[in-house]
This record gives C-alpha cells, sequence and structure tokens, in this order.
C-alpha cells in the first residue's frame, strides 16, 4: 500500500512535508511498547503507536521502521520531529484510536508484519 | 573447565549458550583473547536522551565492516535492551563492545543495586520497571528474554546490592 493512501484512510496528517508519499509500505505493527515493537518486527514495517518520545525515533535506528503513525491525536515535539527528519522517517498523526486505525489499515489489504 | 547446560541458573549466576555451540564459546571465556576493535560508551542513570545512542553507533559501525543485515538487527536489539535495561534499572554503567573475526562480544556493567532473583527477570512479562520508565513505552517484561533470543551466549552475573555484569556474543555467521 502507498503512503498516501495510509495518510487518506486514516484522515492523517503528514508532519514532514518533503517525504515521499508515493512509497510502498509493506506491512505494519501497532503497539505502545518498545520492547514489544524491537520482538515483532523483522522486516521493513510501519509502525502505529502512541508513544511520542524520543526512544520511539531511536527505535528506526535499530529496526527497520518504514514510517510512524501517532495515534490518539498524539504529537511528537519538534525535536522528535527533527530527529524523523535526520532519518527521512514519514512521520503521520491521526484522531483514530490504535484499534481503528489498525482495522482500516488492515481492512484496505495492509498485511500485519510476519512475527 | 565449566559445565555449561544450555541455560542454567545459580546463586545470582547465569548462563545460555545456544546449542552446538559450546565448544567455542567456553572456549571463548577460558582464553579471553584481544579483541580486533573495541568500542565503550557511558550509560547514565534514567538518561532516555541518551540511552540507544551507543547500540546506533555499534550497528553502523558493523554496517561499515559489511554485516549482514539480520545480524546486524540482533546485535542492535539485544544491545539496545540491555542498554535500556541499565539506564532504566541501574545507578548507571558502561556499554564495552569488542569486535573479532567471528562474532561481537558486548559487556555491560553497571554500579548496582543488583538483580534480586534472575530466574524471574527472565521470564517474559515479569517487570519491575517505575512509573517514568513505563510511560516511556518500557517495562514491557521482554528485555532479558529480547536479549536471550537475540543472542548466541548470554552471561549475567548479579546479586541485591551489587554490580551487575552482563554480556553477550553473537556470531556473525549464524543461520538465524
Amino acid at each position: 500500500m502507498k503512503l498516501k493512501e495510509i495518510v487518506a484512510i486514516l484522515d492523517g496528517e503528514v508532519l514532514l512535508p518533503e517525504v515521499d508519499l508515493e512509497m510502498e509500505v509493506p506491512c505494519a505493527f501497532s503497539s505502545d511498547l518498545i520492547s514489544d515493537i524491537l520482538m515483532c518486527t523483522k522486516e521493513p514495517t510501519l509502525l502505529l503507536t502512541g508513544l511520542t518520545n524520543n526512544q520511539v525515533i531511536r527505535l528506526c535506528d535499530m529496526i527497520d521502521i518504514v514510517g510512524i503513525v501517532f495515534v490518539r491525536g498524539k504529537r511528537p515535539l519538534q525535536e522528535i520531529i527533527d530527529m524523523a527528519r535526520e532519518r527521512n522517517i514519514p512521520l503521520i498523526c491521526t484522531n483514530f484510536t490504535m484499534y481503528r486505525s489498525s482495522g482500516l489499515l488492515f481492512n484496505a489489504g495492509l498485511r500485519s508484519c510476519k512475527i | 573447565m565449566r559445565d555449561f547446560a544450555a541455560a542454567k541458573s545459580e546463586m545470582g549466576e547465569y548462563w545460555y549458550i545456544r546449542p552446538g555451540l559450546e565448544e567455542s564459546v567456553n572456549g571463548f571465556f577460558s582464553a579471553q583473547p584481544e579483541a580486533d576493535m573495541a568500542l565503550e560508551s557511558q550509560i547514565p542513570e534514567k538518561d532516555f536522551n541518551q540511552a540507544g545512542k551507543g547500540s546506533a553507533e555499534v550497528k553502523n559501525l558493523l554496517k561499515r565492516l559489511g554485516v549482514n543485515p539480520g545480524i546486524l538487527r540482533r546485535v542492535a536489539v539485544a544491545a539496545y535492551e540491555a542498554e535500556i535495561n541499565v539506564a532504566a534499572h541501574s545507578l548507571g554503567g558502561t556499554m564495552m563492545c569488542r569486535i573479532y573475526d567471528e562474532f561481537i562480544h558486548i559487556i555491560f556493567k553497571d554500579m548496582g543495586p543488583g538483580i534480586a532473583d534472575i530466574e524471574q527477570a527472565m521470564t517474559p512479562g515479569y517487570s519491575t520497571a517505575d512509573e517514568m520508565v513505563r510511560e516511556l513505552g518500557f517495562g514491557a517484561g521482554l528485555g532479558l528474554p529480547n536479549i536471550k533470543k537475540n543472542s548466541d551466549a548470554l552471561h549475567i552475573h548479579s546479586e541485591r546490592g551489587n554490580p551487575t555484569l552482563l554480556e553477550f556474543l553473537i556470531y556473525f555467521m549464524s543461520d538465524e
């Protein structure tokens, strides 16, 4: 699924305007627990989370996260957005809950990452 | 020679060695040869701005050395989890990486206060993380299990009231 479709489905706001919205996203994972994310992400994956601290961006140094969707209307601070810009990680904000966001994307054909 | 079971813990001592690697791992810990390259970083207590930088640095170094992406991921995840453990649960410590031809040896030493029961700490879901640490998304109780899962050998020495030593080996040529 293309990133621009994900933004449309989630009625999302793109925080880094320079990102390539034509980018293909192969799969997704949703969690608010960092160890879960580390344990379950073994391929290029879109992350849906309510965490907005710098460790979420730090995760992208360890594992292959192709983009982050902040759910439940959460917004990261500018410092976090800058960290993502340095790493070229697309950031999207949505007011939908994690459950609803995941369900909408899954129904639209975005598969769960292999764990 | 020490007699290692696949995973063994007693009196503040925990060993895990991936089956089939016993001889190589035992040989390494007996000889403790000098590393080809070394890298060291500090892990201050509860500093979650800093935590994770050391692991990212090691991953980048191994990447430049041509280590394959699956192994890079395992090293990064194990090192990061250990780094977060030191920042979240101890009074601060250090991370030392020693790189050899066939594997990386990473050693974490902290200033205490030690793990009361290592076996319990190895149980997935068990966590003693405080509220501040949990709010950041840590405290899933998967730190040590995740380190074990990604390493080829893991050794922990810890007792309540004393510093903790955690070290692991990851081979560059392993199948996973």
